[in-house]
This record gives C-alpha cells, structure tokens and sequence, in this order.
C-alpha cells in the first residue's frame, strides 16, 4: 500500500466525491468526507489568520511611536478587539482540531470518515455563519466592538458599538466546536480500527481527544454567559449590573470559566501535533506513551480548575487566589511532563533536521519561555505587579501564537505532502523557519520588558521611555509578516510547481502514510488491522521505506 | 440488541449505520445542554445565596398551581414518548404516531399555560425593566429576572423539542424511522426527557421556596 507507485492508479479523494457532481464549488460545501471538510476549514481558517495578522500589523504601525501615528484611539480599541477575537474565535480555537483533527484523527485510528460526516459538514456551516455575522458586526452601523476580545461588564452592556453581534457570533461558533467536540469523542470511541486499542492510537488522537471533552464540557459555559450578556443588553435584566443588585465579578468567573479551558484547547492539538513530529524526525519511538497520553488528559482536567488566576486583582477572596494560584502550579506539571518526554525521545535518536521538525524545535523554545512566564503570572506576588501590562500580552503570545501558532504550521508543513500530494521547497521552508524565530523574539520578547517596566496592555499611547521597546517590537512585526508570507508563498506555490511527493516523504509509521497521498475516498481499500505500537520504527522495513 | 447487528454489517455505504455511536453522540449533546443550563444554575444559586429573603418573596408573587400542572404535563408527555418507543418495537406505528402526537400537544398545553402566566405578570407589570419591578429590592429583580430568563429558554426547548418531535411523526409516516431502526426516535426522546429533567429542577426552584 505504501511503496508509492499506487498512487498514480487510484483515484484520490480530489477526483472522487462524496457529492452528485465530482467537481466544482458544490462538491467541496456539500460534501460529506472529512478530508474535503478539513480543507474547507483550512481555506476559511487560513483566511481568517491572514486578516488577524494584518490587524495586529496595523496595531504594531500605530504603536511604533507616541502619540497618533496612524489611527485614532477608537479605531485602536476596535483594531485590538478585532485582532483578539478572530484570532481567538476563528484562527486558534477551530484552527488544529477542525483541519488537522478532521482530516487526520479518523486516518490515525483506522477509519473512513468520523462518526457522523453530515454532523461534521453542518459544524462547517454553522461556522462560516459565524464567520458572517462577525463579518455582519464589523460593518453594520454602530461600528466595530471596541470592548477588547473579554467583553468585560459594565462597559460590554454601555458600548455602543455591535456588542451583541459580536458575541452572537462568538455563541454561534461555540457551538460549532461543540458538535466537532462530540464527533471527535464519539469517532474515537466507535470508529477504531480492529486492534486499534486505546494505547496504540497515536498521540494526536489523544490530544485531539482530550480537546474534544474540554470542548464540550466548557463551550456551553460561554454560550449561557454569551446569551446572559445580550439580555442584558437588550432587556437590562440587571443579572450582571451592579444598580439592579448584579454582579460583575461573576461575569468574569463564568467568562473564564470557559475562556481558561478554552486555552488547552488551544494548545492541546498542538501538543499532539508535537508528539507526532519528534517521533518520526528522530526515527525513535516516543519516550513515556502513556505519560504523555495521561498528561493530556490532566491538562484537559486540571485545566477546567485554574480560571480565576485571571481575576487576581479583580477583588475576590485571599482564600481563593491561593487556591487557584496553586492549581495553576498544578496544571504546569504535566505540560512539563510532555516537554521532558519530547526531549528525551530525540536522545540517540537518528534525527533528520526537516522543516517540520526544525518548526517543532522553535516551538520548544518558544512554548518553554510562555510556559515559565505563565508561572510568573500565576504566583500571586508577581502578578499582582504584572497583571494587565504588557507581560500578560507577551506570554500569552509565546504560548498561543509561539506554541499553537508555530505547530500549526508545522503541521503544515508536515501534512501538506499528504494532504496535497505535493512537496514544498524545502531550502525555503529551512530558511524562513529561521527568519521566523527571530522575527517572533523580535516581536514578543521586548513585551516582556516593557511590560515588567509597567506599560499596560491595550494602552493607545505610552510613555517615551518605552519608544526604543516598541520600535524594535515594531520591526519585529515587518520581520514576521515576511515571514508569513514566505509560508504561504510557499505551499501555495507548491501546489503549481511542487514535485510530486511520495506516499511517504519523512518515514513515519503511523497510518496516514501508509496509504496514498493524497489519500482515496475512503482512506483504506480494507480496513486495516493493528499489530503494531504507533511509533513502531521496524515497521519502515515492511513498508520499503528507502530513505532519500 | 438486533439494532447493533446491523452496525457492522453495513459498511459499504460512505455514511454507516452505529446506532450505539449515535446515541452516545445524543448523550454527549445533553450533557452540553446540561452545562448551558448549569451555568443559569450557577447564578441562581449565587444571588439566592446573596438575597434569600427576598427571593422568598419573590416567589409568593408566581402561581404554583400553573407550575404544579405544568409539571404534571410534562411528566405524563415524557410517559407518552417512552410509549410511543415501545408502541413502534411492538411494530404499531399508528399507536406510536398517535402517542407522539398526544406529546405534541401536551407541549403545547404546557405553552399555553407559560403563556398565561406570563401575560399575567406582564399584566402586573411584573418584566424587565419595569417601573413596578425596578421599585422593588434588588433580590426580587434578581429573582424576576432570572424566571424570565430560565424559564423563557426552557420554553424555547419546548419548541424545539415539538419541532424534532413533528419531525419523528413524519419519519415514521414515512418509515424512515421503523420498528427495526428507531435510534432517532430513542434521541428524540432523550431530548425530550431533557426538557422534562430541567422543568423538574425550575419548578422547585422557583415556585416551591415561598
């Protein structure tokens, strides 16, 4: 099945549909086959990540001096409201388990397609629609939030912006993630190959898995807060309005009480992502299976217990600040399990320095500065000193933008041969993996500062003394545009001019590259059994793997 | 279990039939349901812990004898779909359709007397943002507000429930739904059990703490 020399005989799953007409526009939105929907969602997502990021450009350009450079304080706050909730809602969110869960995790485990495709096609509606109405409270009058991506009571019910928009599409998108959330459960525990038990599935359909449960255990939290907040601001209800006898702090608590689990949701995928690459770079099986499978699972638990450390200043009870403060200690310890894990898989192993793995090594690096900083802000001294200021907007981007964001396109850069049966300009991808790195430290790292210096985050205008950070941190954001485009240029590109690629270009050993690329219609021609561990390294010799 | 048999058996078609598959799926959902309403909980229980006694007072104000025939509505409307499930393995589906009809309008019963109850408050001028309710204390808008707010999305449960429960009579007219392969009956069921599960916390909380 892998040699390769199949895959110019059968048909793949671009010639051959789910859908009455094979092509056209109508054989991709109607379609029913996982990998169809999980290219569906690539092109939306990847759209959505290039509009953030020129919002976030933008923002960067206003801030590289003081005073106005190039818009007004309102349009900033509408700016930075933006970029935060379409990176947050559109981009991160869905991002991994939408294209890379759909398109891989029902390969991973053996099977056709998830357990229900029609369910999978309707959450891609559901989110275009939500798409569209954020799109709808962009340009419909009152004007763009400008509330910042929290929506924090009072002014989310004073604004008079298109709060309830807004976040009407947040509501709409969560659910969404829901029904992709119990698809995935419900495909893992139905849809496995024979043999494919629970401890042989590869680790990114752990991680995929443990993200499913965070996804419906906490999305209906921010759809009842959601729903709450425009009734208030339709009805004045007073559930959160202090004059009616509400109470803002328990907006918050429910606010976060999603939006902290929703991190891990986030970062999840990625680790998974992660546990995928380093084995097969390192021609090693992955070092603690089980650790790594367990730790993910107790992030996705542990996780749902950490959300006040957002509220440390918000003025709520000593006893509860030490708690949470605590258990979110608690949660670092097996995000340090896994990194311990990934390292020591690499130990002697034969490593083979390929873009995605060299993407996975930035993202180690990176992932590690966000994680520690992440233990600054959850000590209750520190935070109290850093709460709001730039440092929170550092390391919530070394950890989201430099953990999820750098594996996400490591997955591309991974998948993309099997996805789209092409292979990228490898030099290329090696250089702008460098350019990349320093273009992210350059961007980020002097948040750091700044913000331990006391600038404050979402602030129009600053103090002189912050105009050299700022700058440099401006630079950095051109550095990383290029970067950006460098990317997309080339896997685009590739895709016109890529040499064709081979079944299996890394040699891993896991099930997607042991079918064609791309792979058919219904993944397998028999449903395959498990005899093997999923980082199995002798199996390459069964599969005439010759390395190139 | 005959349904299971079929699960394996027919894996050629590209959508497959796992009748186990789907009602997990079914659960998973109404756990998230579970949680949507759960956070409502969460603030009731938060404000009837800041403003008992008014909320006591509130409660005088609503009709616990519309909430006690409410609740007995939607109880014997769950006893009818469970029926209406066994009437359709006994292969009688006029006796099923029948008995899914007779949920439908206990349904609407039911809306109609939430109908009553609040036009009459709104009568009272007893809603949100009202002159007589903004002179009342802060626990008793709570306390309004929060019956507004929960029992106006349950309601909106009730609808879509009589929505899927019209859709299920049409399935089994048209035998898509049969004696032999009801998984979409059964979650349909479900979702209406759910309906009735979260009626039977609101009643107490509401109208029973006078």
């Amino acid at each position: 099945m892998s040699d390769g020399k199949t895959v110019a005989t059968e048909k793949s799953f671009y010639e051959e549909g789910t859908t009455k007409s094979p092509k056209g526009i109508k054989s991709w939105i109607f379609s029913t086959d996982h990998k169809r929907i999980g290219i569906l969602y690539l092109c939306s997502i990847a759209t959505f990540f290039v509009v953030g990021a020129i919002l976030g450009i933008l923002m960067r350009l206003e801030l590289i001096a003081p005073g106005r450079t190039i818009m007004d304080a309102q349009t900033y706050n509408q700016t930075f409201t933006l970029h935060g909730v379409i990176m947050i809602f559109l981009f991160i969110v869905p991002g991994l388990p939408a294209i890379f869960g759909n398109f891989f995790l029902p390969i991973h485990i053996g099977a056709k397609d998830v357990a229900f495709p029609r369910l999978n096609l309707l959450s891609w509606w559901i989110y275009i629609t939500g798409a569209f109405l954020a799109l709808l409270a962009i340009t419909m009058p009152g004007g763009p939030v400008d509330t910042g991506w929290t929506f924090y009571i009072p002014y989310s019910v004073r604004s008079t912006t298109n709060v309830s928009w807004a976040i009407f599409a947040a509501f709409v998108l969560g659910f969404s993630s829901i029904l992709t959330g119990i698809n995935f459960i419900t495909t893992v525990h139905r849809m496995r190959a024979p043999g494919m038990t629970y401890f042989k599935m590869p680790l990114f359909v752990w991680s995929t898995y443990a993200t499913a449960w965070i996804q419906v255990i906490a999305t209906p939290i921010i759809a009842i807060t959601i729903l709450l907040l425009i009734i208030e601001r339709f009805f004045g209800v007073g559930i959160f309005d202090p004059a009616l006898g509400g109470d803002p702090i328990l907006y918050q608590h429910l606010f976060w009480i999603y939006s902290h689990p929703a991190v891990y949701i986030m970062i999840l995928p990625a680790m998974g992502v992660v546990s995928e690459i380093i084995p097969t770079f390192s021609r090693r099986t992955i070092f603690g299976y089980k650790a790594i499978a367990y730790s993910s699972l107790a992030i996705a638990f542990v996780g749902y217990l950490v959300w006040a450390h957002h509220m440390f200043t918000s003025g709520i009870s000593d006893t509860a600040r030490i708690i949470f403060s605590l258990l979110t200690f608690i949660v670092a310890l097996p995000s340090g399990v896994k990194i311990f894990n990934w390292v020591a898989t690499m130990y002697k192993g034969s490593i083979d320095p390929k873009p995605p793995f060299l993407w996975v090594m930035a993202f180690i690096f990176l992932f590690s500065i966000g994680g520690l900083t992440g233990l600054v802000l959850g000590s209750l001294a520190t935070d109290i000193h850093l709460h709001d200021t730039y440092f929170v907007v550092a390391h919530f981007h070394y950890v989201m933008f430099g953990g999820t964001g750098t594996i996400f396109i490591a997955a591309l850069f991974y998948w993309w041969p099997k996805m789209f049966g092409r292979m990228y300009n490898i030099k290329l991808a090696n250089y702008t993996v460098v350019l990349y790195f320093i273009a992210f430290n350059t961007l980020y790292f002097p948040k750091f500062i700044m913000g331990y210096m006391g600038m404050p985050r979402r602030y129009y205008d600053y103090l002189s003394e912050f105009t050299t950070l700022q700058f440099i941190s401006t630079i950095g954001s051109w550095l990383m545009a290029v970067a950006i485009f460098l990317i997309i240029w080339n896997l685009v590109r590739s895709l016109k001019t890529g040499r064709i690629a081979h079944a299996n270009p890394w040699g891993g050993v896991t099930l997607e590259w042991q079918i064609a690329s791309p792979p058919p219609l219904e993944n397998f021609h028999e449903v395959p059994v498990i005899t093997h561990e999923p980082y199995d390294f002798s199996q390459l010799k069964e599969m005439d793997y010759e390395s190139k | 279990m005959s349904q299971n048999e079929h699960t394996l058996n027919d894996s050629h078609g590209h959508v497959h039939r796992d009748d186990v598959g789907a009602r997990m799926g079914m659960w998973l959902f109404l756990f998230t349901e579970l949680l949507l309403f759960g956070g409502m909980f969460l603030v009731y229980a938060v404000y009837r812990f800041q403003y008992p006694d008014q909320f006591h007072l509130a409660a005088t104000e609503l009709n616990t004898g519309i909430g006690a025939l409410n609740t007995i509505i939607l109880l014997t409307s769950s006893l009818t779909v469970v029926l209406s499930i066994t009437a359709l393995q006994k292969k009688n589906k006029l006796l099923s359709v029948l008995l899914l009809v007779i949920t439908i309008l206990l349904a609407l019963f039911f809306m109609a007397n939430k109908y009553v109850e609040w036009s009459t408050k709104i009568a009272h001028g007893i809603y949100p943002g009202s002159e007589v309710l903004l002179a009342k204390q802060n626990g008793e808008i709570l306390f309004f507000g929060l019956y507004y707010v929960m029992t106006g999305l349950h309601a909106l449960h009730i609808i879509i429930g009589v929505i899927i429960l019209a859709f299920m009579v049409v399935f089994i007219l048209k035998d898509v739904i049969t004696h032999d392969n009801y998984v979409k009956l059964e979650n349909g069921g479900l979702y209406w059990h759910l309906v009735d599960l979260i009626w039977i916390f609101l009643f107490p909380l509401f109208y029973l703490i006078q």
